[in-house]
């Protein structure tokens, strides 16, 4: 798996003390560090599985580390991106990334991609590596790493997660599948909420990305039982590890037919494209500031909350609650001859309830536009995001 | 025989991680499930009543798609799992 270097690699006696653990087990070894030093991995994404992984890989003296992120540090990703630290807040991923990287293995030669993965820019940056490790966040990237990981032969290390569950594959290795051979399409935005709407165990990108990292290692080293054509499926619930078995599927279009010759337009694919603004019609929207200045004329619209309970303790507007899925059995208790304000964390269920509302004969509901969170940063600062 | 639900499609099943239904093929399990959590429908089964490319069923671990897809015989010890596609990991 290992580049072949110009020059026969060595380690230093640094080094030699560095990998002494490697190096007395027999499947290391002095050769297996070596390929361990000429390999050269990356990393898309630096954020809750990019964090663990990068980190162990780098410890364990991957000699090349690429990272592809144009993210800022958030308190919110403190939770679980454990490359980051407190005092990083507000700088680049990156930047923390590679600091970080660095202070564990100052060996490790970072190569930094302030970049947005896409079509344009992917099969030039993994030319340059030898296995791609998959920690992004979204389909649309999902997708376009698979397809130029099967594009440029490289294997694609990937692991996924939601809430408590997470999903750990190689991917797109010769003999393998890829990741279309497991889902030929994905889901139509909406369906599938993502760890910011969903939540995620701050544990789980720990667990799930140094899985990641062991396979990216034993595919560096040529040992072990890769996860080709293996899902690992892991429940931090009830701590169980289960496995199913992966076809290479012959109609595959990415790595069977081989009708995927070019990176194509994955937002599109992934139906994103004119669906970033809810489907709705902007007349009824309100904005916190409208709100505000209604609230504050002693104007009392009828507040409607469309969270979860569990969200309502984080913070609320007093509003009344009615959680989107109890919508349709709970219509009743909303009076239809009063204005109505809808609002949730971000503006996403509150426009699909003033959806509902209207079909069922609301004629005067509008939606909190931003939602809570928006309420939060333009209204009343003492009102906690998250 | 019993169907793993996973964690996204849970609140579509009164929360459970499990249930146990009757069914003498993979068909008729997941019908009996969807009789008792309707919800659940629309998140497998496209308007075309085909399930969804994002969602998988292994019986036990093989892709019933590599077996006889819904007409799958299946014995009560058997186990059914729904595994749809999930995406997160960097945010």
């Amino acid at each position: 798996m290992a580049s072949l270097a110009e020059q026969p690699a060595t380690l230093t006696n640094d080094e030699i003390l560095r990998y002494s653990r490697h190096l007395i087990m027999p499947e290391v070894g002095m050769e297996g560090q070596l390929k361990l030093k000429q390999a050269r991995v990356l990393c898309v994404g630096a954020g809750g599985l990019g964090s663990p992984l990068a980190l162990y890989l780098a410890a364990a003296g991957v000699g090349t580390l690429g990272i592809v992120d144009f993210d800022v540090v958030d308190f919110s990703n403190l939770q679980r991106q454990i490359i980051h630290s407190t005092a990083d807040v507000g700088r680049k991923k990156l930047d923390s990334a590679a600091e970080a990287i660095n202070g564990i293995n100052p060996n490790v030669d970072v190569r930094k991609f302030e970049a947005r993965l896409t079509s344009d820019n992917a099969l030039d940056i993994f030319r340059e590596f030898d296995i791609i490790v998959d920690g992004t966040d979204n389909f649309a990237t999902r997708y376009l790493v698979n397809d130029a990981c099967v594009l440029t032969g490289k294997p694609n290390v990937y692991g996924s997660i939601f809430r408590f569950e997470g999903q750990a594959s190689v991917f797109a290795t010769e003999q393998g599948p890829c990741y279309r051979c497991l889902y030929p399409e994905p889901p139509p935005p909406g369906l599938v909420p993502s760890c910011a709407e969903g939540g995620v165990l701050g544990i789980l990108p720990g667990l799930v990305g140094v899985i990641q990292a062991t396979e990216a290692i034993k595919l560096i080293l040529g040992s072990g039982e890769p996860l080709i054509g293996r899902l690992l499926l892991v429940d931090a619930m009830a701590m169980r590890f289960r496995e199913l078995k992966l076809r290479k599927s012959p109609d595959c279009p990415a790595c069977g037919t081989r009708s995927i010759t070019k990176l194509i337009d994955y937002e599109q694919f992934c139906g994103i494209r004119g669906q970033e603004k809810p489907a709705t019609d902007t007349i009824g929207d309100m904005t916190p500031e409208e709100l505000k200045e209604r609230l504050d004329r002693g104007d009392k619209p009828f507040i409607l909350d469309v969270r979860d309970p569990h969200e309502y303790q984080i913070c609320n507007l007093g509003g009344h609650l009615i959680p989107l899925k109890e919508l349709p059995q709970r219509v009743g208790e909303l009076d239809a001859s009063r204005e109505i304000v809808v609002h949730c964390k971000m503006g996403g269920r509150s426009a699909k309830a003033v959806d509902f509302l209207k079909q069922q004969g609301f004629t005067n509901v509008h939606n909190l536009v931003g939602g809570i969170n928006a309420w939060a940063d333009r209204v009343d600062p003492k009102v906690p995001k998250y | 025989m019993k169907i793993l639900i996973p964690t996204p499609l849970r609140p579509y099943a009164a929360g459970q991680s499990a249930v146990e239904v009757p069914g003498s093929t993979v068909g008729e399990a997941v019908q009996a499930l969807l009789s008792s959590h309707p919800e659940l429908r629309k998140h497998l089964y496209n308007d075309q009543g085909k399930l969804r490319a994002f969602v998988n069923l292994y019986l036990n671990e093989d892709d019933v798609r590599y077996l006889q897809h819904e007409q799958t015989p299946v014995a009560d010890s058997d186990t059914l799992s729904i595994v749809p596609s999930i995406a997160g990991g960097r945010g």
